[in-house]
């Protein structure tokens, strides 16, 4: 099984990849037109919007917000959006004044995609899963987010099936603002916990 | 397993490569690795603890020098080879190449004995416990102690999951660690939290 000593033979990934997608079609299961289906979704379904509803409407439905701190997966499927069966609980985690929350997976690159969108390529770098847990204040100041000492710092290691989201601390500026106007200030990596808003 | 996919923690890495907006993908083959795995999951051909530990078993060198989805690909490929969806002969032969695939896969285990259940507040200790299979235990968190901020519902226990080994599911219990238990006098001030299952804690004193 060791594949160190003959690394000029390897095939090409794509290579790789069109012979397990062959063997699919070999056997029947019909690849095509899933992975149109799973892409689309990936591209099209799977967007920050999704969480950008639900935040908005934690910031301006209090007994929405009380829901989706109590049971975040019953919560946004009142609003329609789905997650798939390995993720069977989601925790939505209360940015304030003086509490910043940041999510990471450390041992992969788990998150709850189908609300928050895929996992953007720095997210699944070796870099951030090795010092989000330790160095996380110095990470976020290297990503642009320099928070101050007064502010508490909790990271989340997504090991389980658990995942997790953030809500943004709501920018005072734009209180009073209507639902659709809100969707758009919500950021993927606001979400992630890498930015505020 | 103490794996080089255990990362937290770990020190000599580089600055984030940050870009807000950052895709998840940048080549068509990717998305069809995606697609492909999530198909074989859907099939019941792997599930996703199997699929997480092939990874896993990457020899070290390949873990750290493939991309994200060349794992996930090396995963899918591997699973498919010992579960008999395909010989390595016949993907080479398809591939017009040599196939990289993970090492092969150490026993499995049971759910550990003496699950004790916890509330809210409760001060646990993650065992000193080590296992060569799949475990969703980071290696920063053994031996540690830590305050229980909340319980999960029953997921599968991956240990077991993993390696097709019969187990009950289980809690996880979300844990508090201060960085200052974690990494004395070596990592900023925080609270990191991990999803501990229940197998992997004990009530501290």
């Amino acid at each position: 099984m060791n594949t160190q000593s003959r690394p000029s033979q390897v095939a090409p990934v794509e290579n790789r990849v069109a012979a397990i997608e062959a063997v699919f079609e070999q056997r029947g299961m019909e690849p095509k037109p899933f992975i149109e289906t799973m892409t689309h979704a990936a591209e099209e379904e799977w967007v920050p919007r999704n969480g950008g509803r639900v935040v908005a409407k934690a910031w301006t439905d209090p007994a929405f917000r009380q829901r989706l701190f109590a049971n975040g997966k019953d919560a946004v499927a009142e609003l329609g959006l789905s997650m798939p069966a390995h993720h069977r609980h989601l925790v939505a985690l209360e940015n304030t004044e003086t509490v910043h929350n940041v999510i990471v997976c450390t041992l992969c690159s788990c998150t709850a995609f189908t609300i928050i969108g895929l996992p953007p390529d720095w997210y699944k770098d070796l870099d951030y899963r090795a010092r989000a847990v330790r160095e996380s204040r110095t990470v976020l100041r290297e990503m642009g987010l320099d928070l101050p000492p007064e502010i508490e710092i909790r990271v989340w290691d997504t090991t389980a099936d658990t995942r997790y989201m953030v809500i943004p601390v709501q920018p005072p500026e734009t209180v009073g603002w209507p639902e659709d106007r809100l969707i758009d200030i919500v950021t993927k990596e606001s979400m992630i916990g890498v930015a505020r808003l | 397993m103490d794996g080089i996919h255990d990362l937290g923690g770990r020190q000599g890495f580089g600055t984030i490569r940050y870009a807000p907006g950052a895709p998840a993908f940048h080549a068509a083959w990717e998305k069809r690795v995606n697609a492909l795995y999530g198909m074989a999951v859907r099939r019941g051909i792997f599930n996703m603890d199997e699929y997480r530990h092939a990874i896993e078993r990457m020899p070290a060198r390949y873990y750290l020098s493939a991309s994200y989805y060349e794992r996930s690909l090396t995963s899918l490929l591997t699973l498919c080879v010992e579960k008999g969806i395909v010989s390595r002969e016949e993907l080479e032969h398809l591939a017009q190449g040599t196939v990289p695939l993970s090492e092969p896969s150490a026993p499995g285990r049971t759910n550990l004995p003496d699950r004790e259940t916890f509330q809210r507040g409760d001060r646990v200790r993650v065992k000193n416990d080590f296992f060569a299979g799949h475990v969703r235990m980071p290696g920063y968190i053994r031996g540690k102690p830590g305050i229980v901020v909340s319980e999960s519902p029953r997921y599968p226990f991956p240990d077991a999951h993993a390696h097709g080994v019969e187990a009950a599911d289980e809690p996880t219990f979300d844990v508090a660690f201060r960085t200052e238990d974690l990494w004395p006098n070596s990592a900023d001030s925080a609270l990191v939290h991990v999803g501990v299952f229940q197998s992997y804690l004990e009530r501290e004193k």
